[in-house]
């Protein structure tokens, strides 16, 4: 059995079972790698690819439900999208697993916002987790792309000097946010 | 240093099946599984080039620094490169990084003896090896120049990869590779005074990996697909510790694409013949665990006990070692309110995939 995709603007033809994650065919059948597994349950954002234009968690969507769709990986943006040349001028990747979806969800919240507030970068990009915490850079990035002048980082709040709360901030939520 | 050999170490004895399933699935920690002496043996058949083994060049000019150590993140490829090109008076818009093959006796890390990366140790353990490195390759270049132009060596100037002579001589690198890798490398390079650097510390040291990583195209050790591969994962215990008391595969072993399925020391592995065949193969496996010699208490219990045992309400038999006897911290610190608790964590800082080759 087979499913006909419609992947970075061609019509491929799969041999994965219907209720096979988008991902997994595209990177072990399709050897399109630079989408990541990161989690497996829709949690990292590493997986991000576009489907009809909006930024959808490959690792959980199953092939079945994609068909006339057209699904977009970081490969369509071929090296010289704005947000690409941005992440370059700004060194955002350290060690990079995260950035396909990041940038893929970048792209979908500029191609329908083209000024995106703080807001609205940190509601596009919440999604996306990064374990090197590049998210300044990310969010400096963004407002480059779309032409923006970004906002001079904030010097970050004093630390007290009893962080007892570390304890209660690394045990409860990650805390985390474009913008912290 | 002795944490990461200690790790090895207890390793001995695995087998080699064990190793190439370790590999495969652990993905970075290839080291797992792996014995310091299988380290030092691998890839030994690795010659070092003409300009040692950290350097080469290519005919147009390009100069590939090979990196002993593994980029996740560190930034440590640009940090590396930037010594060799800084000695060497290299075009820095023309430098490449590479990830080094295996093999310990060229690459090992200088401090460990193994290649490894890890404990802030990247630059440190490679400053002055690539100093040399990049002053030896350059004073080659130097005198493969002089002799062509039938010059003293002192008066031959190199800059940003051009080899130049005041008459008005002037030859690039790639132009003088047959020449110069003719060249016995000097034993003892003379280095720089860092007075007079003009790459190291300053802006012009960029990472060379941003735009691999911002296009998909780097590959990491999961992007790595050979024919004929087969993948696998392991069903890990649930607590630190806990070992397989028994498992029952029947309808694992039914899901399209397994491949195979077995007991290793630290789980029960599915091999299959995609991602997403193995991982559904484990999801249907039924795992018995031994929790025995696990470790049984949460976060929050855990950090209590350090809280108890810092206010001095640990137990009794719970001996203390001074870091550092001398001086007298109390005293120096009094009425400064230095006070600091760390949340125990088991989230070591590695990234959540190395780069591979």
């Amino acid at each position: 059995m087979t499913s006909t995709l419609d992947i970075n603007g061609k019509a491929v033809t799969v041999k994965a079972a219907p209720e096979t994650p988008l991902l997994w065919v595209l990177r072990d059948e399709l050897g399109l790698t630079g989408t990541k597994f990161g989690c497996g349950m829709a949690q990292c954002g590493a997986c991000t690819v576009h489907v009809n234009g909006d930024p959808v968690r490959s690792c959980v969507t199953p092939i079945a439900a994609l068909s006339g769709a057209k699904i977009a990986t970081i490969e369509s943006l071929g090296g010289t999208h704005p947000l690409q040349q941005a992440w370059v001028k700004h060194d955002v990747p350290q060690c990079g697993y995260c950035q396909s979806g990041q940038i893929m969800s970048a792209a979908a919240l500029l191609a329908q916002t083209k000024a995106p507030s703080d807001e609205d970068i940190d509601n596009a990009m919440s999604g996306n987790i990064c374990r090197c915490g590049t998210y300044q850079r990310i969010r400096a990035a963004i407002k480059d792309a779309a032409g923006l002048t970004a906002a001079p980082v904030v010097a970050a709040p004093q630390a007290s000097n009893d962080v007892d709360d570390d304890i209660a901030a690394a045990s409860g939520s990650t805390g985390r946010g474009a913008g912290q | 240093m002795n944490g990461p050999l200690e790790k090895l170490s207890r390793r001995d004895g695995v087998s080699r099946r064990d190793l190439v399933v370790g590999a495969t699935l652990v993905g970075g920690a290839l080291l797992v599984g792996c014995s310091p002496a299988d380290l030092m043996s691998a890839g030994s058949k690795v010659e070092p080039g003409a300009f040692g083994p950290f350097i080469r060049f290519d005919p147009d000019g390009a100069v590939t620094v090979l990196s002993k150590h593994i980029e996740f993140g560190q930034g440590n490829h640009a940090g590396l490169a930037a010594i060799v090109a800084e000695e060497l008076d290299a075009d820095w818009s023309r430098v490449k990084v590479v990830h080094a093959p295996a093999n310990a006796k060229l690459y090992g890390n200088s401090t460990a003896g193994i290649q490894l990366t890890g404990g802030s140790s990247a630059i440190s353990n490679s400053w002055e090896q690539l100093r040399k490195a990049g002053a030896g390759a350059r004073a080659m270049f130097v005198q493969a120049a002089a002799t062509r132009w039938n010059v003293p060596v002192d008066q031959i100037t190199v800059k940003d990869g051009v080899v130049g002579h005041a008459s008005g001589k002037s030859a690039g690198f790639g132009a003088l590779i047959a020449d110069a890798a003719k060249v016995t490398p000097p034993e003892s390079p003379t280095l720089k005074d860092p007075k007079t650097f003009t790459l190291i510390g300053t802006d012009r040291v960029r990472r060379k990996d941003s735009l691999v990583k911002s296009t998909g195209a780097a590959r990491y050790t999961q992007d790595v697909q050979l024919p004929n591969m087969l993948v696998a994962v392991v069903a890990h215990a649930p607590r630190f510790g806990a070992t397989v008391k028994s498992f029952n595969a029947d309808e694992a072993r039914k899901v399209a694409g397994v491949v195979d399925i077995f007991q290793i020391p630290t789980g029960v592995a599915v091999v299959a013949d995609t991602t997403y065949a193995a991982r559904m193969g484990r999801e249907a496996l039924k795992v018995e665990w031994d929790e025995a010699k696990a470790e049984t208490r949460s976060s929050a219990t855990i950090a209590q006990q350090w809280r108890d045992i810092a206010a001095g309400k640990g137990p009794s038999d719970l001996k203390w070692e001074a870091f550092d006897s001398k001086g007298d911290a109390a005293a120096a610190s009094a009425g400064k309110g230095a006070r600091c608790s760390r949340p125990p964590t088991t989230s070591p800082t590695w990234p959540m995939r190395p780069w591979s080759r």
